[in-house]
């Protein structure tokens, strides 16, 4: 039987893109799931110590929301690393930064927010996302 | 519902799932019995607590609708 686990490989860099990963992380540790996220590429880069309101809107939807940093902060809408901070206090969340992109980058743990746990490759994050019932692609 | 003891959360302006997670921390930090209410003008939180509180197995005790916000109450049940 599989476990009341989500895992979300985050892939892209896009802020209106990310606020779901917070979202649906928060919404899942509420109702009891634990949570598992593979930061890699430009998912990684929203995670270097306060990169998240300097990414791009994704340009399709640009137009539509003018600045969304700034409508983010006037609403007092936590970012997703305040989002994420607040789930790993009520459940049981772990980030993981992909090794790939940290060597292709050459990046250290130490660059990236301190919510994220460690740095690990596609083939532990695959084997842990076996395990849980949804796996998304974001 | 006059409870000297709950705890009252405003979480109004804050959007979903927001005001559950303030309730959850609420009640994590709460002693059994103790209710909390949340006051919350988000739609998706008067859907959600109640279901957040069957699956966490905490009595959920109703909405009550003020116009533009509602408050939501939760009593620790463990």
């Amino acid at each position: 039987m599989s476990k009341e686990r989500v895992s979300m490989i985050v892939f892209s860099g896009e802020m209106d893109k990310l606020l779901p990963v917070g979202i649906l992380a928060s919404g899942a540790v509420a109702m009891g799931h634990e949570v598992r996220i593979f930061l890699t590429f430009w998912g990684l880069m929203a995670f270097k110590k306060d990169a998240f309101f300097q990414m791009p809107v994704s340009p399709a939807f640009a137009g539509m929301v003018g600045d969304l940093a700034g409508m983010l902060k006037e609403r007092h809408i936590p970012s997703v690393i305040e989002q994420l901070r607040i789930a790993k206090e009520l459940g049981d969340v772990e980030i993981v930064a992909c090794g790939m992109t940290m060597d292709l980058f050459g990046l250290k743990l130490d660059d990236l927010e301190d919510i994220v746990d460690k740095v690990a490759g596609v083939g532990e994050f695959i084997e842990t996302a076996k395990e849980g019932h949804t796996t998304l692609f974001i | 519902m006059a409870d000297d003891s709950a705890i009252r959360i405003d979480a109004r302006g804050s959007f979903c799932p927001g005001p559950m997670m303030e309730l959850i921390r609420a009640i994590k930090g709460a002693s059994v019995g103790q209710v909390v209410v949340v006051l919350s003008n988000d739609s998706g939180s008067k859907r959600d607590i109640p279901l957040w509180s069957q699956k966490a197995g905490h009595e959920f005790l109703g909405v009550e609708e003020h116009g533009d916000y509602d408050e939501i109450s939760v009593r620790k049940s463990h």
